[in-house]
């Protein structure tokens, strides 16, 4: 029985053409090796060994949990406790001093990565199969040609099976004794995945014949074609997102700014504490209810919506409401207390980055042909419409809003009629503070959470503002995803740097041929 | 009675001594309480104070250990802080201050070049002395500052080098903040690669705002540009809080390291501490420290900055091990010169060489940088760095790019008789062809 593994080692091991060295009778011996070759060697012969600790070894050293002892003991560090890695078996009485975890680079890592592909290619899950399959493809390793055959004969999940094929196919390229029809084959299953692995694949091939060549070379103006077109997709929908991101940022602003006129410096800061509310929610959560923490933004909104509303109230009424009227000190009065509120935070907080998590169900993208978008930014720009729409109704449909819009179009009026203007602008500027706090809550799934957050978003929340035409929502919401758009689409051409200082000058021009903005106000309040 | 009245008028007449010798020579009687002042010039509030407060805290430590060794010349060491508030005009006013006013032996300070450039013209001017930690573009040596952090070839060309041998890397993208420590080091490696037979075509540069945090685009270009069918490598001088959306947005398009291969030159532990390193595992970083450098001298100075700091989470990074070095030397060369006078530190400086912290030792250059080892570590998922290739010995600073076109000529030797900062070899002129 032992003659026989050991046969079969032997055939698998010359026919994958490994270096001599690898070829000892213990596959795991090579994983204590001190240099990173080594180890990779190591690895690839240790999955084609079909040890059935392969498997379990290779997964420990992907999470950095292999030890190797100073005499050649090999341990699978678990928490509970060491296990041998050759036989599975627990181990007792390990002196922790004398390991030294086997060592992982990219190379290893690589290594691993296409180990674990060819050992999973028969797991019981497509899913496994699939990312088995996806790691083969990157690795491209002729030995596992066999092994993909009798994985595809009996593949039943037809996406598998695809992606498999196509791992076929670049291992096929690779390999020295395919035929060229099978080689030109080959190519044309890469064509029709059509993405930028696929591409890069095929351009990376050499020594080919000549019809293999030439396949590619069609093939990769082909896959080119493909993503220039998607790629303008793509950049529409970073440009959505950017915009939803600018859309938040300045939301509360088109409140305290739009439709009160108070310029307010400090709004940046209201997003600020916003995130940091995020911040503490996750923490509490994290220390008491660690199970709820995938809720932990749908309780973050409205609590950063209460501390900001708040602290805008007390900044309306111990501030500004004795600033009306004057622009300019409103101005500097509002920038100072930015300053004030940031080294604030900076003092309770630290000046270091806070480290907000992300709930899985907001991890990792979706693929639609060749756009990839990140579950993150899908979430914000649905929150950020969300946000919008609830303003809007506040605005319309509630006696708040009413009054809001009465005391803004006509203040001695709106008095006479018994409502408390001093009131309504308190709340007035408290609703726009809380809307930017549940614009922090969002910022900061994508943005650090940094006594600076803030601001990174005034200036670009004052610019929606005032290109959307000042006091109107829907305004803000055409001239936010108006700037995210053309920014997404000037960026490849002209950098980011020079990308934005084209969309300021533009917006001057603009703003020089129509000072109101896009959507200017009309009536008798304009000119009130 | 007469002997006791006799005995007070001696008393009055010697105070009398001593309040006039303290009138008329008010500087002899400053230095008697005994203490060497020592200026600490970093950021505490602003943008920078999250890398700068840092380096505060640590100056504060070594002064502190020092003082328990019984201080420097049989005299107390005194830590003057101030804060310039990443404030680049402000640094100038507070290097004024501590140099004229709090009349410090050695200011320690700075982290941006822009403060650095700021400053220059004052510690010039007034003769103090300033020790620099950061690693930085190269491209200047002044009398008046020793630079103990890397210079390019210290840290960008080791880093380049290795991903050449090591991961077959053919073309690069380096992207970068856009002001003037990534464009400088941008232009040497882009000189430097070229030198080295990659092709225009190869290289894609690409600048961003500070702070950038929307990185879907660029990111997406970076993997259009990896998938030519040669291995692509990012070599990043990205700054400080921009990383973190950076990596957030690899992460998110799906490049792993394993594909293409970030090597940073401005991520330490310190900016690995508050985010998910986990997408990050495998990217690299180039450095002449690391926290995980596993030697009797690090574990000694980390255990102490944890016990210092009342921390068992605080990190150690590069800039810190810069400082810990720097202020060794200059206690070193003012034993040797037997005086805290900046004008004889100076000169005692040179020559200086004291251990490092990751097993060897670091000497101060005639050109007023150090000799370094230079590491590449590959980030692990508890945030700290897992050493994947290290320079044999230590490497001299090249303070003047060879591969730039108008410093290649140039050299800095503080030495007499040239003692000149850009001496032009070729022209034989101190004040070569620089600026």
């Amino acid at each position: 029985m032992t003659m026989m593994c050991r046969l079969l080692l032997l055939l698998v091991l010359s026919v994958a053409a490994l270096p001599a060295h690898a070829q000892t009778e213990d596959p795991f011996a090579g994983l204590a090796s001190d240099d990173f070759d080594g180890i990779s060697q190591a690895i690839t012969a240790l999955a084609l060994s079909g040890d059935k600790q392969a498997a379990p070894t290779i997964r420990a050293l992907q999470a950095e949990a292999l030890f190797a002892g100073t005499d050649g003991a090999l341990l699978i560090k678990s928490d509970a406790g060491y296990r041998d890695a050759r036989t599975g078996a627990p181990v007792a009485d390990v002196d922790e001093d004398s390991l030294n975890p086997v060592k992982v680079n990219n190379k290893v890592r690589r290594a691993v990565e296409a180990g674990l592909g060819s050992l999973d290619l028969f797991a019981a899950t497509p899913d496994i199969r699939r990312k088995a399959a996806e790691a083969v493809f990157t690795s491209r390793d002729p030995a596992i040609l066999p092994a993909l055959a009798r994985a595809l004969a009996q593949e039943k999940d037809a996406g598998v099976a695809t992606v498999m094929r196509e791992a076929q196919a670049a291992s096929m390229l690779e390999s020295a004794d395919a035929v060229v029809a099978d080689k030109v084959a080959a190519v044309a299953t890469l064509r029709l995945r059509g993405d930028l692995e696929a591409q890069s694949l095929l351009a990376s091939l050499h020594d080919q014949p000549p019809a293999v060549m030439a396949a590619a070379s069609t093939a990769i103006s082909a896959i080119a074609r493909l993503q220039q077109l998607w790629s303008i997709v793509q950049s529409v929908i970073y440009g959505l997102s950017l915009g939803s991101v600018l859309l938040l940022a300045a939301a509360g602003l088109a409140i305290t700014f739009g439709v009160m006129g108070v310029i307010n410096m400090a709004h940046g800061e209201m997003v600020m504490l916003g995130a940091y509310t995020t911040f503490v929610v996750q923490e509490v959560i994290r220390a008491y209810v660690p199970g709820l923490f995938w809720a932990s933004l749908f309780i973050a909104v409205p609590l950063a919506f209460m501390v900001s509303g708040a602290v805008g109230i007390l900044i309306e009424r111990g501030l500004i409401r004795f600033l009306y009227g004057r622009p300019l000190e409103t101005l500097l009065a509002t920038w100072g207390l930015s300053l004030v509120l940031q080294q604030a935070v900076r003092s309770v907080f630290g000046a270091n980055n806070r480290d907000v998590g992300t709930p899985a169900w907001m991890s990792g993208a979706a693929q639609w042909g060749g756009v990839t978008v990140t579950y993150n930014r899908l979430t914000i720009v649905v929150f950020a419409f969300l946000v919008l729409a609830a303003l809007m109704a506040t605005l319309r449909y509630t006696a708040l809003g009413l009054r809001m819009r009465a005391v803004t179009q006509n203040r001695r009026m709106a008095a006479a009629m018994g409502i408390r203007t001093p009131w309504i602008d308190a709340l007035t500027f408290g609703l726009g503070s809380g809307i930017a706090g549940m614009a922090g809550v969002a910022l900061s799934q994508i943005d650090n959470v940094s006594p600076n957050l803030g601001q990174g978003y005034i200036i670009d929340s004052f610019m929606v503002v005032v290109f959307g035409g000042v006091g109107n929502l829907w305004g803000t919401l055409v001239s936010a995803m108006t700037l995210g758009i053309v920014n997404k689409f000037l960026e490849p051409v002209a950098g980011a740097v020079l990308g934005k200082i084209v969309v300021l000058v533009l917006l001057i021009l603009f703003i020089q041929r129509k000072p109101r903005g896009m959507f200017p106000l009309k009536g008798r309040a304009v000119e009130a | 009675m007469a002997s006791f009245r006799q005995w007070l008028r001696g008393v009055g007449l010697a105070t009398a001594a001593v309040a006039a010798t303290q009138l008329f020579t008010p500087a002899a009687q400053a230095q008697a309480p005994a203490t060497i002042k020592i200026g600490i010039l970093h950021s505490l509030s602003g943008t920078m104070a999250i890398s700068e407060t840092t380096l505060k805290d640590v100056m504060l430590m070594l002064i502190d250990e020092q003082n328990k060794k019984g201080g420097l010349l049989g005299k107390k060491l005194e830590a003057v802080v101030v804060d310039p508030a990443s404030n680049w005009p402000l640094f100038a006013e507070k290097a004024r201050q501590l140099i004229t006013v709090d009349k410090v032996a050695a200011v320690f300070g700075c982290w941006t070049s822009v403060s650095r450039k700021s400053v220059l013209p004052v510690f010039e001017e007034t003769g103090g002395i300033l020790f620099y930690p950061v690693q930085y573009e190269g491209e200047e040596s002044s009398k008046n500052v020793f630079y103990t952090g890397a210079a390019p070839n210290q840290q960008a060309i080791p880093a380049v080098d290795y991903l050449m041998a090591n991961e077959k890397v053919k073309r690069w993208v380096l992207a970068g903040t856009d002001y003037v420590y990534p464009r400088t080091t941008n232009k040497i490696l882009e000189a430097y690669l070229k030198s080295k037979g990659v092709a225009a075509e190869d290289i894609m540069i690409n600048y961003t705002p500070f702070g950038h945090s929307d990185w879907q685009n660029i990111v997406a270009s970076i993997k259009k540009f990896g998938s030519a069918g040669k291995k692509t490598a990012v070599v990043s001088t990205i700054n400080g809080d921009a990383n973190v959306p950076f990596y957030k947005e690899l992460g998110n398009q799906g490049i792993k390291a394993t594909d293409i291969p970030v090597v940073a030159f401005s991520v330490g532990e310190e900016e690995l501490a508050g985010i998910d390193t986990k997408p990050l595992v495998g990217h690299l970083t180039a450095w002449n420290y690391f926290e995980s450098v596993n030697n009797p001298a690090n574990k000694a100075f980390i255990a102490q900055w944890k016990a210092y700091t009342k921390n068992p989470k605080r990190t150690t990074n590069d800039p810190m091990e810069a400082h810990y070095i720097g202020f060794n030397m200059w206690v070193k060369a003012v034993q040797k010169a037997g005086t805290t006078d900046p004008a004889k530190v100076i000169d005692a400086m040179i020559g200086v060489t004291v251990p490092n912290l990751t097993g060897g030792y670091s000497a101060m250059m005639p050109n007023h940088h150090i000799t370094k080892p230079v590491l590449i570590g590959e980030i692990r998922a508890d945030g700290q760095m897992n050493t994947v290739w290290q320079t044999p010995g230590t490497v001299v600073a090249n303070e003047w790019s060879p591969y730039l076109e108008g410093s290649k000529d140039l050299i800095a030797d503080w030495r007499a008789p040239l003692s000149c900062g850009n001496f032009n070899v070729v022209t034989g002129k101190c004040g070569g062809a620089s600026k």
